[in-house]
């Protein structure tokens, strides 16, 4: 059907064998993971107090350091930096894993409601329990982010058809309206908790890392491993479910397994940093674009890792933005993050033919 | 339901009327006039019923036609008209763009709009014409921006939507951004905005919005039919004699249009544009979002959802768009629950 708009050499790539395919995969794999070590040791060095590279090198490999330095990198820089790997891989794969599963390009991962379950929750540990500490918000954030998804994904599937990705998208939308109304209804009517309550909101690396990285990373790893198995079966599911079917595929587990899987990433990425979801709505076009060079653009074994990969890339070069913007002062990365990503989803949009999911 | 054959003899014309939409139609026309002349009873001096309807049409004491035509009539107005609008707006750009996502909250249209008055506020502005006039300006230049930038040898209506979601991410967190470098009490006058509201509105809200409604309602049902052909996709739109850019360009520039008067009237009023389109086609049981049923939902829910905020917590008048979202949402579960297809 594509065949008339392929650019040459693109037939040939789409004809390689899927071994060969994998191989490129793994090659272009390996270009966001080099520009992940960069945004590392630039996250390291870059802020406040700017630490040298060779600094940076000597402090981590236990050379000699200033003891300010030593205390910089290890009990600020570093659990920052590896929560920003962890939020940013949960966040694009479980967006990579959404889209799949609703089979709408708009989809983000915070269409389960994710995100508005976590940001009520926080919002009601404010108010009604007075919890003002960012480490007293995350297990309300967490656990509203279960249940809130938990709940749509029953909602979604009432009626009797069951779930199909239209009815799971549209029973996300209408609860994560319902939820953010009843937010804001709270925080309209309390002033103290709209004061606490925006700042968790722009979406924050900042001052969290150590207590939360260990906590929350079990989590993260059981999601990493279900989304990463269900991705052979999100190839069948993307030829529509009675295909799937034929190839005997059990599309009721394939869709639990994904969704069990996002909410467990994108609970434990927006407990930690804030409702940052966009990330999880451009990366996975932006891994699209990058897999179509392997020809592998709907292959969810490829698209998969790669959105893992660049998740982070951009979480972390919003927050080193973010802290050179107007030094010493820090802009909140989730803003930041919407302002290099919205141009580039825009720019996307506009070159690519972006799959039609 | 079946459909109703309609025939003249003379001149020789026949056309099809849906029984079940129109039956739907006029439900809707008639919960939407009730929660309407609830409204304006509802106050201080509480009205009824059977006065309210007497004072609309002129009868009754001084003190009360004072009461209903400076005091409460403007607010309900702008509930109605800014209520069609958005639901309007919605089912234009849904059937367009063949996404039951897509709505003008979605492609960045509410969050220029949003940005505009925020910063507005920010920078110390708080009188009504002048948000009114920002709201309107922010809504427009976002849509234009969209468009621009979507325009590729024409625009396809799906990437008029990505696009908008790329620029409606921008500005929402440009919003934040503002949100959080300013004072408490803005934020919360800011937030209060953002959330639509009809505390307060006067003539000065209605005059535009009416005038608005009364050239765009009808080119948008006019519209219905090419949005319709659209909805095919753009092979078949072509075959069926459908000139498509133009189409989607108007179609695209009435949504719009309603939306930023809608908007500037009483404030980015949540889920209404998204909802009203996919709750309106559930009822009147048809293919696409009928747009005349889409108009009547979006009033009713946002005329009643404004009795329910004003009712609900004593002495505090929530904004209207925190009981959209509360109200619409499990109506809409419910529908998805019902429903055979989705």
């Amino acid at each position: 059907m594509r065949s008339a708009a392929l650019k040459p050499g693109a037939r040939e790539r789409a004809g390689l064998q899927p071994a060969a395919r994998l191989g490129r995969g793994a090659i272009l794999l390996g270009v966001p993971i080099a520009g992940l070590v960069v945004l590392c040791a630039l996250s390291l060095s870059v802020g406040a107090r700017a630490i040298p590279l060779d600094q940076v090198v000597q402090a981590l490999s236990g050379g000699e350091v200033t003891k300010a330095v030593h205390d910089v990198i290890w009990s600020v820089r570093v659990p920052r930096t590896l929560l920003g790997l962890m939020a940013g891989a949960a966040l694009g794969l479980s967006g990579a894993l959404m889209q799949a599963l609703t089979r709408n390009p708009l989809a983000d991962p915070g269409i389960l409601g994710v995100s508005a379950g976590a940001a009520f929750a926080v919002v009601v540990a404010i108010a009604a329990f007075g919890i003002g500490s960012l480490y007293g918000y995350v297990w309300f954030a967490f656990a509203g982010a279960l249940v809130v998804s938990v709940a749509v994904y029953v909602l979604g599937g009432l009626g009797r058809d069951g779930l199909t990705p239209v009815k799971l998208a549209l029973a996300g939308v209408a609860v994560t309206v319902m939820l953010s109304s009843l937010t804001s209804a709270i925080v309209l009517a309390d002033p103290e908790s709209l004061n606490r309550y925006r700042f968790w909101s722009a979406g924050s690396l900042a001052g969290q890392g150590s207590q939360l990285m260990p906590q929350l990373a079990p989590f993260v790893a059981v999601g990493i491993v279900l989304a990463l198995a269900s991705a052979p079966a999100l190839n069948s599911l993307a030829l529509g479910d009675d295909v799937a079917v034929a190839l005997g595929r059990r599309v009721g587990l394939v869709r639990l397994q994904g969704a069990a899987a996002v909410t467990l990433l994108t609970g434990a990425a927006v407990a930690a940093i804030g409702p940052v979801v966009f990330v999880g709505l451009v990366i996975p076009h932006l891994a699209r674009l990058v897999a179509r060079w392997a020809g592998g653009e709907t292959d969810h074994r490829l698209l998969l890792p790669l959105s893992a990969a660049l998740g982070p890339c951009l979480l972390l070069a919003a927050d080193v933005a973010g802290r050179m913007i107007v030094p010493p002062i820090e802009v909140q990365a989730g803003i930041i993050v919407a302002f290099i990503g919205g141009p580039i989803f825009v720019i996307l949009a506009r070159r690519a033919r972006l799959a039609e999911l | 339901m079946a459909n109703l054959t309609v025939r003249l003899p003379a001149p020789p014309v026949s056309w099809q009327v849906r029984i079940r939409l129109v039956a739907v139609c006029l439900g809707l026309a008639v919960l939407a006039f009730l929660a309407f002349c609830l409204g304006v009873g509802l106050g201080d001096i509480p009205l009824g019923l059977g006065e309210v309807v007497g004072a609309l049409f002129g009868q009754g004491e001084q003190g009360q036609l004072f009461v209903v035509w400076q005091l409460r009539l403007p607010r309900a107005l702008v509930g109605l008209m800014a209520g069609a609008a958005f639901g309007l707006s919605g089912a234009l750009l849904q059937t367009m763009t063949r996404n039951p996502l897509a709505s003008p909250d979605m492609i960045g249209v509410t969050q220029g709009a949003g940005v505009a008055v925020v910063a507005g506020m920010v920078f110390g502005l708080d009188s009504g014409p002048g948000i009114q006039v920002l709201a309107f300006a922010g809504a427009v230049a976002a849509a234009l921006l969209t468009y621009a930038l979507a325009w590729r040898r024409g625009v396809t209506g799906y990437r008029v939507v990505l696009i908008g979601v790329g620029l409606s991410w921008v500005f929402t967190s440009a919003t934040e951004y503002l949100m959080v470098i300013t004072e408490v009490f803005q934020a919360q006058a800011a937030l209060g905005w953002l959330f639509g509201n009809l505390n307060g509105r006067t003539w000065d809200q209605v005059t535009p919005l009416a005038l608005a409604l009364a050239v765009l309602a009808p080119l948008a049902l006019l519209l219905g039919r090419s949005s319709r052909a659209l909805q095919l996709g753009e092979d078949v739109a072509v075959v069926l004699g459908t000139p498509v850019q133009r189409a989607r360009l108007a179609l695209l520039a009435t949504g719009v249009g309603l939306v930023a008067f809608g908007t500037a009237a009483a404030g980015p009023i949540a889920f209404v544009a998204l909802a009203a389109p996919q709750i309106a086609r559930r009822v009147a049981g048809t293919a696409w979002p009928p747009p005349l049923a889409s108009a009547l939902t979006g009033a009713f829910l946002v005329l009643a959802a404004d009795l329910v905020a004003r009712r609900v917590i004593p002495d505090l008048e929530l904004p209207v768009g925190v009981v959209t979202g509360v109200l619409g949402a499990p109506l809409l579960l419910w529908l998805l629950a019902r429903a055979r297809r989705a």
